[in-house]
């Protein structure tokens, strides 16, 4: 990297970036970045209302428990993390 | 006449011929060079450019420009100016602008701007480090470092010092009034002799510095108080009487070279002047004491002289110790010079060479060069020795005679202090032994890429010329040097090196140590011919290192505290931020805990400057660490008994500290009022006035709450005003008048009736300060709530007017504006009538200033209340003072008079109408006046009025003033002109295109040729003018008119202002629209040519301004025909104006995407980078404008263009590759991007996964909820489930 690349905007970007949960870089493994959807997918469903309704009727339960559920499931969205070859 | 002229005009047509020739020729040449010559090797261009291509025929002009005014004449050639007026012009710098300080103001000393009491940092003295408490508490003090005690102790000293200073004083003045004339006499010498001693502090002081090892021996705590004997620094805080007399050297910045051996001290140790005695700045003092001639016996050299330190070499000098013997003998005069007698010791002789001195002390350029002629002359004026008489005359015919046995040289001791005595006394040239270590007084190239060294930085960084081998130096050593030669990249470096300097200080600063960096930086602070950037610099340098350090910092605090302070008494705004931010810093590096103990004992030092600038700095401690934790502290200064110097700057800190931090302090308002009000009735006049001060700013910066935090102090205060005279009164009237408006109305009003008969009473007063303090305090009473209009009407008016309302106020620039507002916050209060009727007759006054005064505060009263209170009496008095003092004006730089008559014809509205015949006429009268400033405010005048003028109905004397105004049109002062067209621009603003006179269709083509006017306010005026005509009338303009109006305009387009490029472009849409867009769009494309970008990137502006005014369809197909032209920037141009044309369409954008995807598709797969730049924005702003609307066919199209450029790297470019795919993302939707991102992200080369992260990246900010539904099916892996089950539910 230039001198002149560290000040301008594009650095600033990915370290603006890097500020949001949920966002990426190129280190990310298949595990994270599933566990980073999902939970995406949670927050997006227990959001949007029509959309725990559907899952309440789908699921036969009640939307209140429905969103128990979704919360509890952004816990550990994908279960355990698997070990790390390397170490 | 006429023949004259016409005979010149063929001359200059035939010179422009015979210059054109020469020019072709040269061209001829210089392609033949070009065909002979690689341009790469030889360096391209023209031989002759170095070089004069004619002789000027009047050579005066040339040479009388300096090279300021030859630099801004090249860049602004094609401006037009009064020559005063372009040497004003700030210079903006271009990448030379280092070189030439184009842009710059010159490096200024810091010194050059100090007034005597700034310049009192000088004379403080960097004490050294001191024992730090907090590190190891157990442990016992370095002997080295000086504990809080022993400081304490000293300041007692000192303090006790100056107290017996003064009684001497007192008692010496008692004994001269005696005595009468007699005791004169002998006071002088004694003062001298004590001056001596302080002086000799300041020597000693350095000299330990440089000898650590010789303080340790003596009693470390009195480190620079030698002997007990009194002396009186030349910086003590009261001139004591009898001084005067010793002083008379003026005191402007003096250093220790400034001071020689004195005769006090050399009358007690009775010796000869030193062999140093080559002191460059030998005082005229010093000289007029030793001049008197001794016998030489006196001069001999007894052994138990003192060993003077004059004789001592500097320490890096090789260990020559002095001897005693080391003064030339005055005995034998012939012998003094030979090499027997003269000290032998060759290069390492007591004599300080100029080299030597270097290090000794602070060498000024003006020093060093003193020391060089005087060097010089001293060696020609010596007495010729035997052997060279031998040399000169012939040896036959000559007799040497014995001198006369009565015969004594004369020698006196004056002489023989500035002789030197030449190094082993060759008279004749011998070569100089090589000494390569040190050649300090040759400037010379500075080793290792080290930045150039100014004569004045020798004595710092002179150890670095040695060319010593680093590896014999002691890693202590080493470390100074790597220290040294990093500040010195710091202070004169390039800006890359002083970066990497910075850095490197910055991250080694633990490694480096607090001391051997402060040891190097600070005195480099003190350095009095420090430039404002170099300071800039160093203080910066300070602030980083600071940050590493942290508590490392404790022992330097003060050494810190003495080089900083300064900067907050700084005039210039920046350095007090700075300082403030450093100092703030420091404090919560150190604690506050070492920021008291360091600064404790300066608070009741007997220097007022210490003390001031410690109270300064203790605000800023309170700032940084907060207040409350400094409450117990100031608590307790405030009430010691010991010194008022304390409670007064106790006093003083809780003044700074309401100054500096405003309405922060309120919450603490109480406690610091109660802290302070104890000195309201202090025994001594300064602690009362500073605490008056310190209520005052409490109360400003509380305004408008916390009244009830100075219920305390009320009634101290208001007794105060009948008690106190003077200036203790002004004070505490001052802190009065910011009371007052804290309060409610009811109590407001009777505390200020409690204090007018005192402020009617100074009205008077002679005093200037009192003057404006009771003028503030007045405006604070009135202006508050309670304070009735007619009580302030019958009781402080008459006397109001009387006394402040006189000529002289107008005299003094700041009188002047505080009774303007004051005035103006009278007015508020009890109306227009009563101020303006009682002060419109002095618009009438003989004296202009104080016409101005009047004018202005009507202006500001008019302007304030309108003038609906004015009757017609008054009206008819008002109009004519004005235009009395309007006629009268000689000077007026602020344009008072002007503004004065515009703010009162627009308050009178219609009510001017009568007075409207004989103001066009004064009008029209000075229009034909022969001074140019007087026909540009007349011109200035109109546009004021005009607006009133259509109110009244008087069109037909608009239009005569149009008339008048059309035929002023060939004016030359470009001022005036500007002035002219503004005219010009209001009248056809109120009364419309169709009844203006002159005629529109005469009028524009007047204005043609003015558009080449390069004068920027000309230019700013006329474009406005022209705009406006072809925004509003455009119709009665032949359309050829325009065209040529279309060419002057793209000259318009390299004006400066932002403004004019503005209206410039914007003429051209108007222009299109009235004559279509065909030929304008053509001038314009053929303007894509040029080679100039800032006229590029306007002229594509304005081709998108026509396509938007004029529809896009009506331009698009030339543009794009345009893109076919092979020339990078028509094509880059075409690209930019399609963007912009965008941009500024917005929606209307989805008609036209599918003829350009084309054009795009070609773009973005051009080889050139621009190209495929700023294709991207225009696909950026495209997509931007039609999402939504259906386009996204053509979309995806350009993205599959778009997207192979992310890998792009050049900053500009990748910019706008993002940004078009931002817009696509939504145009597109997430979803489809999302896409094109999957495919890289885990992709094995980390250089792409980081650049489709940066993407997803910034996908997933703008549309993470978005994306829930997009995101691809993972499959599941072992224990974990990636897959999201909940999206397959069905119902």
């Amino acid at each position: 990297m230039q001198a002149s690349d560290r000040f301008n905007i594009n650095s600033q970007l990915e370290h603006l970036q890097a500020k949001y949960v949920g966002t990426g870089h190129a280190d990310l493994n298949r595990f994270e970045w599933a566990v980073n959807i999902h939970r995406d997918s949670y927050a997006s469903f227990v959001g949007h209302y029509p959309m725990l309704a559907y899952f309440a009727i789908a699921e036969n339960e009640s939307i209140g428990r429905e969103r128990y559920n979704f919360m509890q499931k952004m816990l550990l969205p994908c279960g355990l993390p698997p070990e790390r070859e390397d170490d | 006449m006429a023949g004259i002229f016409e005979k010149m005009d063929t001359m200059s047509e035939d010179i422009a011929k015979i210059q054109e020739e020469r020019k072709k020729k040269e061209q001829e040449l210089a392609s033949l060079t070009d065909v002979v010559y690689d341009t790469d090797l030889y360096g391209g261009g023209n031989r002759f450019e170095g070089y004069e291509l004619s002789i000027p025929v009047n050579e005066d002009d040339e040479d009388q420009q300096d090279a300021g005014e030859r630099e801004v004449a090249r860049r602004m050639a094609s401006f037009t100016a009064p020559k005063s007026a372009m040497s004003e012009i700030p210079r903006v710098g271009g990448p030379d602008a280092s070189v030439d300080d184009g842009g710059f103001k010159k490096p200024s000393k810091i010194i050059d701007r100090e007034d005597e009491y700034r310049q009192r940092r000088l004379s403080r003295v960097l004490s050294p480090p001191r024992h730090d408490p907090f590190a190891k508490p157990d442990a016992t003090p370095d002997v080295s470092t000086r504990t809080y005690s022993e400081i304490m102790r000293e300041q007692a000293m000192n303090r006790q010092k100056e107290e017996i200073q003064k009684e001497i004083a007192a008692k010496k003045k008692k004994d001269e009034e005696e005595k009468g004339g007699n005791a004169a006499s002998v006071a002088e010498p004694t003062a001298q002799a004590a001056t001596a001693q302080k002086r000799r502090n300041r020597w000693d002081q350095s000299q330990e510095q440089q000898e650590p090892k010789k303080a340790k021996t003596s009693s470390s705590s009195d480190w620079d108080v030698p002997d007990s004997t009194p002396g009186i620094g030349r910086w003590d805080a009261t001139p004591t009487p009898g001084r005067v007399a010793a002083d008379a050297t003026p005191s402007v910045r003096r250093n220790r070279w400034d001071e020689t051996p004195t005769p006090g001290r050399l009358m007690d140790s009775d010796a000869t002047p030193a062999a140093g005695g080559v002191t460059p700045g030998a005082t005229p003092a010093g000289m007029t004491w030793d001049a008197t001639p001794k016998l030489p016996g006196m001069a001999t050299p007894t052994p138990k002289r003192q060993r003077s330190r004059w004789d001592e070499t500097p320490a890096t000098m090789g260990g020559a110790t002095p001897m005693p013997g080391a003064t030339p003998s005055g005995a034998t005069p012939s012998a003094a010079y030979t090499p027997g007698v003269t000290p032998v010791g060759g290069m390492d002789l007591a004599t300080p060479t100029p080299g030597a001195i270097n290090l000794r002390g602070p060498l000024t350029p003006e020093q060093y060069n003193l020391l060089r002629w005087e060097k010089d002359i001293e060696e020609r004026n010596r007495p010729l020795t035997d052997e060279e008489l031998d040399a000169m005359f012939p040896q036959e015919g000559y007799k040497i005679l014995e001198p006369p046995a009565s015969y004594v040289p004369i020698r006196t001791p004056a002489r023989k202090l500035l002789a030197t005595p030449t190094p082993l006394g060759t008279p004749l040239y011998a070569i100089p032994e090589e000494n390569r270590g040190q050649q300090f007084d040759v400037p010379k190239e500075a080793p290792g890429g080290l930045p150039f060294m100014k004569p004045e930085d020798y004595q710092y960084f002179g150890a670095l010329l040695n060319e010593d081998d680093e590896e014999e130096l002691s890693p202590e050593e080493q470390k100074e040097r790597k220290i040294m030669k990093l500040l010195l990249k710091v202070k004169n470096g390039t800006p890359p090196q002083r970066k990497t300097a910075l850095r490197q200080l910055t991250d080694k600063a633990r490694e480096f140590g607090a001391g051997p960096l402060f040891n190097r930086i600070l005195p480099l602070l003190m350095q009095p011919t420090l430039e404002d950037q170099e300071r800039h610099l160093l203080v910066k340098v300070i602030d980083r290192v600071l940050y590493k350090l942290d508590e490392l910092v404790r022992p330097f605090v003060h050494k810190i505290l003495v080089v900083i302070e300064p900067l907050l008494i700084d005039e210039d705004y920046y350095a007090r931020v700075e300082g403030r931010e450093i100092i703030s810093n420091l404090s919560k590096a150190a604690g506050l805990a070492t920021m008291i103990a360091a600064m404790r004992p300066d608070i009741d030092n007997i220097d007022e400057y210490v003390r001031n600038t410690t109270a300064r700095a203790f605000s800023v401690v309170a700032s940084a660490l907060g207040i409350p934790a400094l409450l117990p502290f100031l608590k307790a200064v405030c009430q010691s008994k010991k010194s008022w110097q304390a409670r007064h700057t106790g006093i003083k800190i809780v003044q700074q500290i309401a100054i500096l931090m405003g309405c922060a302090v309120l919450p603490h308002l109480r406690s610091l009022v109660e802290i302070i009000e104890n000195g309201l009735t202090d025994e001594n006049q300064k602690v009362r006035t500073i605490t008056a001060l310190s209520l005052a700013a409490l109360a400003e910066a509380a305004a408008p709450y916390g009244i009830e935090s100075f219920d305390s102090v009320l009634k101290p205060l208001w007794k105060g005003i009948r008690s106190h005279r003077g200036k203790v009164l002004a004070a505490f009237l001052k802190s009065i008048g910011f009371i007052i408006p804290l309060m409610d109305a009811e109590y407001a009003s009777y505390y200020t009736k409690e204090v007018v008969f005192v402020l009617i009473r100074e009205f008077q007063s002679p005093d200037e300060e009192m003057k404006k303090i009771v003028l503030k305090v007045v405006k604070q009473c009135v202006s508050t709530e309670g304070v009735e209009a007619d009580y302030i009407r019958s009781d402080i008016l008459p006397e109001f007017f009387k006394n402040f309302w006189v000529r002289r106020m107008a005299l003094d620039r700041r009188n002047y504006r505080q009774l303007v507002e004051t005035t103006v916050e009278i007015a508020n209060k009890v109306g227009v009538a009563d101020i303006v009727g009682r002060i419109v007759e002095d618009l009438k006054d003989e004296s202009e200033p104080y016409r101005r005064m009047v004018m202005e505060t009507i202006e500001k009263v008019v302007a304030n209340l309108g003038a609906s209170d004015i009757d017609a009496r008054l009206e008819e008095l008002l109009i004519d003072g004005i235009l009395y003092a309007f006629q009268e004006q000689t000077s007026d730089d602020a344009n008072v008079m002007l503004n004065g008559f515009g703010a009162v014809v627009n308050a009178l509205g219609q009510r001017v109408k009568p007075y409207l015949p004989q103001i066009c006429g004064t009008i029209k009268w000075r229009l034909n006046n022969k001074s140019a400033k007087v026909r540009q405010q007349a011109a200035d005048l109109i546009s004021r009025i005009a607006v009133v003028m259509k109110q009244c109905h008087e069109e037909q004397l608009m239009g005569h003033l149009g008339v008048v105004l059309y035929e002023y049109l060939g004016e030359e002062y470009p001022e005036v002109l500007g002035s002219i067209l503004g005219a010009l621009k209001s009248i056809v603003n109120v009364i419309g295109m169709t009844k203006m006179t002159p005629p529109i269709k005469d009028l524009l083509p007047r204005l043609t040729p003015i558009l080449k006017n390069r004068h920027e306010k000309v230019q700013e005026n006329c474009i406005d003018l022209v705009g406006r005509i072809a925004d509003r009338g455009a119709e009665f303009v032949p359309a050829r008119e325009w065209m040529r109006i279309c060419f002057e305009l793209l000259e318009m387009l390299k004006a400066h202002k932002k403004g004019i490029r503005r209206a410039t472009v914007n003429t051209f849409g108007y222009i299109a629209k009235a004559i279509g867009p065909q030929d304008v769009l053509a001038t314009l494309l053929n303007n894509l040519k040029v080679q100039e970008r800032q006229n590029r990137v306007c002229t594509t502006v304005a081709i998108a301004i026509v396509a938007e005014t004029c529809s896009p369809f009506t331009v698009l197909p030339a543009l794009m025909n345009e893109y076919r032209v092979p020339e990078l920037n028509v094509q880059n141009g075409v690209l930019k104006s399609l963007s912009f044309l965008f941009e500024y369409i917005g929606e209307m954008g989805k008609d036209y995407i599918y003829a350009v995807t084309p054009l795009l598709e070609d773009a973005l797969m051009d080889r050139d980078l621009v190209h495929r730049q700023t294709a991207a924005s225009a696909v950026k702003h495209m997509a931007l404008g039609v999402a939504g609307l259906g386009c996204e066919d053509a979309l995806i199209h350009l993205l599959n263009y778009v997207w192979p450029n992310i890998f792009e790297t050049s900053p500009h470019v990748i910019n706008a590759v993002m940004e078009a795919i931002e817009g696509m993302r939504v145009a597109l939707g997430p979803a489809a991007v999302l896409n094109y991102c999957l495919q890289g992200l885990f992709h094995p080369a980390r250089k792409v996964r980081e650049v489709y992260w940066k993407i997803y990246n910034s996908l997933y900010i703008g549309a993470q909820d978005a994306l829930v539904a997009a995101y691809p099916v993972l499959e599941d892996e072992g224990n974990n489930i990636f897959s999201r089950p909940e999206l397959t539910m069905f119902v």
